[in-house]
C-alpha cells in the first residue's frame, strides 16, 4: 500500500509544483514588470492609416503613483511634458505655456496619436492590486509555452474590466494581452517581445499596442534604455518641473 | 369685334376699371407669393449650403464615411494644388477650404490654471486672406455682437452664449484643446476678438470660428483641409448645374479605390437634404396650388359679380333684339380681354415687387433673435420662369370661367318678361 501512496503523492506534488496558482503567476509578473523606481528612454513608432511617426521621450517613475515624461522629438512635440501624481494627470505644452489637467473623457484620448490612451498611462502596473486571475489553458506562442490566464477586475475604477494574458511559463512575462471592456468587447491587443534579462528580472523591450477600434497597424513602444531602482530627485516628480 | 370690345372696355371705365383692378391685384399677389415662396425655400437650402454642404463638396471617401466624427486624420492633403486645378477647371465657381474640428476651450486664470472649460465645435474658414467670400457666407460682419472680426492670426470668434457661459470677453485669451491630424493632443492659444450670434441654437451653443491658417497650424494640417465646398454662380442651388460639375470633376479625377482620393458630392447627397429638397418642392407646389386656387375662386366670383352687375344691360340688349349667344360670346371676349389686361398689369407689378424683394429682401433679423432653428434672417424673393405665367391662371382663366358661369343666366331670361323687369 505504502508503495502505491508515496509515488502517487510525489506525482501530485510535482504536478502542483509545475502549475503554480494564478495568484503566484501574477505576483511573479508584477515582480518582473514593476520596480521601486525607473528611468527610461523610449520610442513610440506610430503606424497610422496614412503614415508612420516616431515620438521619443524620457520618463521617470517612482512606484505606481508618480511618473514624469518629457517628449524629445519630433520638433512639434519636443518639450511637451506629462506628470502623473496619484490619479491626476497634467500636461504642459510649450507652445501655449499652459499646464492643463487631463480628466474625464479626455483620459481616453490617444497619447500623441498612438494606440495608447492617457488612461493606459495612468494604469497601475501591479496586476495583483486590481485583478484576480484564473488559468484557463496552455498554448504555444512561437517557441514559448504559455499559460492563458483570465483576469477579472476586483474594482470598477480600472480601464479594462477583464484581461486575457499569455504568460511565458519560464520567464513569467506576458507575451500577449487582450484587454476587454465590461461589455466583453475587445478594446486593445498587446504583443510583448524582445524579452531581455536585466539584473534578476525579465523585461520586454518592445510592446506592440493595437487599439482594435482604431484603423492603422498599431503602435510599437520600444524601450531604448532602462534603469531600475534608480535615484530620482523629488523635484522631478512635481508640478514645478513641468514648466522648467 | 375685338377692337369694338376693347374700345368699349377702355372707354366705359365703369365696366372695366373694377374688374381690371381686382384681376391685377389677384395676379400681383399670386406672382409675389410664388416668388417669395421660391426665395424663402431656396434661402433655407442655401443657408445649409453656406454653413455646411456647399452646392458641391469635395472630401476623401474615408472622410465622407465617418463625416459625423469630423475625422481630420482622413482629410484631403495637397489642397493647394487641388484648389489651383479647381479654379482653373471651374472658373465660374467659388471654392472654399474648410476644417471642422471638435475640442475643449480652456480658460486660464491669472496664474495660468484652468478657470473654466467647455466643449466646442470649431469652424476653420478663410477670414484673413483678403477674400471675403467665407465671411459673407457665414454672415459674420452682421453677426458680431461684441468686439470685431479677427484682423490677424491668433484671433478667434466665439458664440455669445458660449462666451457668457465661460465668462469670456473680447480680448481674453483661451486655449483650444483638440486633436491634430496625426491624433496628437493639440493645444493652441487664441485671443477672442469678438462674439457672434447666429440665431440658431445648434451654432450658438458652443461654436468658435478660427482662421484657416490658425487651424492648420494648431491641428498640424499644413496644406490639408477636411473639405472643399463649391458654390455655383446661380443664386440658389441648381441641381442640374451641380450634376454637370460632378460629371466634369469625375472626368478630371476619375473615381478610384484610393480612399484618400478626392471625391465630390452634391448638396442633395448630404445631411438628408435630398429628402428635404423634395419635401420643400412638394410643400411649395401645394402652397402655390392652394393660393392659386383661392385666388381663382375670388376672381371667378368677381367674374360672376361682373355678369350680375350688368343684368339690366343684358336685358336691354336682349330687348332690342341681340341674340343670346352673341351676348354670351361678347361677355366672354370681354372677360378674356379684361383677364389679359389685368394679368399683364398684375404680373408686371408683381414681378417688380418680387424683384425689389429679391434684391433688397425683408430684414426680419430683429424678430428672429433667439430663434432656435437655423433660418435666414433676411427674407428674399426669387423670380423664376413660372412667375411670368403663374398669374395668368387666376387672372385669365378664373375670370373667364366666372364669366362663363354667370353668363349662362342670360339664356334663362325670357323676352316676354324683359319689359316688366326693366319697368321695375
Amino acid at each position: 500500500m505504502r508503495k502505491i501512496i508515496i509515488p502517487l503523492l510525489l506525482v501530485c506534488f510535482s504536478l502542483n509544483a509545475q502549475n503554480p496558482s494564478a495568484k503566484d503567476i501574477l505576483d511573479k509578473i508584477d515582480k518582473n514588470m514593476s520596480s521601486e523606481s525607473r528611468i527610461f528612454t523610449s520610442k513610440m513608432v506610430i503606424h497610422n492609416k496614412r503614415n508612420t511617426r516616431t515620438v521619443e521621450s524620457k520618463s521617470w517613475s517612482k512606484g505606481e503613483k508618480k511618473s514624469f515624461s518629457e517628449y524629445l522629438s519630433p520638433p512639434r512635440e519636443q518639450g511637451t511634458k506629462m506628470l502623473k501624481l496619484d490619479d491626476q494627470l497634467w500636461i504642459f505644452s510649450p507652445s501655449t505655456d499652459r499646464i492643463i489637467q487631463i480628466s474625464g473623457h479626455m483620459l481616453r484620448q490617444s497619447v500623441m496619436g498612438s494606440d495608447l490612451s492617457y488612461e493606459d498611462m495612468m494604469e497601475d502596473p501591479h496586476l495583483l492590486n486590481h485583478y484576480t486571475g484564473k488559468i484557463d489553458s496552455e498554448e504555444k506562442l512561437g517557441d514559448r509555452t504559455c499559460w492563458i490566464i483570465s483576469l477579472t477586475a476586483t474594482s470598477t475604477d480600472v480601464a479594462y474590466q477583464t484581461q486575457k494574458l499569455w504568460v511565458d511559463k519560464d520567464r513569467y512575462i506576458p507575451l500577449k494581452k487582450e484587454l476587454y471592456a465590461k461589455s466583453g468587447m475587445l478594446l486593445k491587443r498587446m504583443e510583448l517581445s524582445d524579452v531581455i534579462q536585466i539584473q534578476s528580472r525579465w523585461f520586454p523591450k518592445r510592446i506592440l499596442f493595437k487599439d482594435v477600434l482604431k484603423e492603422g497597424e498599431g503602435t510599437e513602444f520600444i524601450i531604448e534604455d532602462i534603469q531600475f531602482n534608480a535615484e530620482i530627485p523629488d523635484y522631478i516628480l512635481s508640478k514645478a518641473s513641468l514648466k522648467k | 369685334m375685338i377692337r369694338f370690345l376693347l374700345k368699349g372696355i377702355l372707354r366705359d371705365k365703369q365696366r372695366s376699371l373694377l374688374p381690371v383692378i381686382i384681376v391685377s391685384l389677384g395676379t400681383m399677389l399670386t406672382v409675389i407669393l410664388v416668388c417669395w415662396l421660391n426665395g424663402f425655400l431656396g434661402d433655407s437650402i442655401e443657408m445649409n449650403a453656406k454653413f455646411a454642404t456647399g452646392h458641391v463638396k469635395i472630401m476623401t471617401a474615408a472622410y465622407q464615411k465617418n463625416i459625423d466624427q469630423v475625422p481630420n486624420d482622413l482629410a484631403l492633403t495637397g489642397v493647394d494644388s487641388l484648389m489651383m486645378k479647381l479654379r482653373k477647371e471651374f472658373p465660374d465657381m467659388k471654392w472654399g477650404e474648410r476644417i471642422h474640428f471638435g475640442g475643449l476651450i480652456d480658460v486660464p486664470d491669472n496664474k495660468g490654471e484652468t478657470r473654466s472649460q467647455g466643449p466646442a465645435i470649431g469652424f476653420g474658414i478663410d477670414m484673413l486672406s483678403g477674400d471675403k467670400s467665407e465671411i459673407e457666407r457665414f454672415n459674420l460682419e452682421k453677426s458680431i455682437l461684441r468686439g470685431k472680426l479677427p484682423s490677424h492670426r491668433g484671433e478667434i470668434l466665439m458664440s455669445e452664449d458660449f462666451s457668457k457661459k465661460l465668462k469670456i470677453n473680447p480680448g481674453d485669451t483661451v486655449t483650444i484643446i483638440g486633436s491634430t491630424m496625426n491624433g496628437s493632443m493639440a493645444l493652441y492659444n487664441y485671443t477672442v476678438s469678438g462674439t457672434i450670434v447666429f440665431g440658431a441654437e445648434a451654432m450658438d451653443h458652443g461654436s468658435v470660428i478660427v482662421d484657416l491658417s490658425d487651424v492648420r497650424a494648431a491641428l498640424d494640417m499644413d496644406n490639408a483641409a477636411g473639405e472643399i465646398v463649391g458654390y455655383l454662380p446661380d443664386i440658389y442651388y441648381n441641381e442640374e448645374n451641380a450634376n454637370l460639375v460632378v460629371a466634369r470633376f469625375q472626368k478630371i479625377f476619375p473615381p478610384s479605390d484610393d480612399e484618400f482620393a478626392p471625391r465630390i458630392i452634391t448638396l442633395r447627397q448630404q445631411n438628408s437634404l435630398g429628402t428635404m429638397i423634395d419635401m420643400i418642392k412638394s410643400v411649395g407646389s401645394l402652397m402655390v396650388f392652394v393660393f392659386v386656387l383661392s385666388m381663382s375662386l375670388v376672381l371667378w366670383n368677381a367674374g360672376l359679380l361682373g355678369g350680375l352687375r350688368r343684368y339690366s344691360e343684358f336685358g336691354i340688349r336682349l330687348a332690342i333684339g341681340e341674340d343670346y349667344s352673341h351676348i354670351y360670346k361678347t361677355m366672354i371676349y370681354e372677360s378674356v380681354l379684361i383677364g389679359i389686361i389685368g394679368s399683364i398689369i398684375g404680373t408686371i407689378v408683381g414681378l417688380s415687387g418680387a424683384l425689389y424683394l429679391q434684391e433688397h429682401g425683408l430684414d426680419l433679423g430683429s424678430i428672429m433673435k433667439g430663434a432656435a432653428i437655423m433660418m435666414p434672417s433676411v427674407f428674399r424673393a426669387h423670380i423664376t420662369a413660372n412667375a411670368f405665367y403663374i398669374g395668368f391662371i387666376p387672372g385669365l382663366f378664373s375670370t373667364v370661367a366666372g364669366t362663363m358661369l354667370s353668363g349662362i343666366g342670360i339664356y334663362k331670361r325670357k323676352t316676354a318678361q324683359l319689359f316688366k323687369e326693366l319697368e321695375a
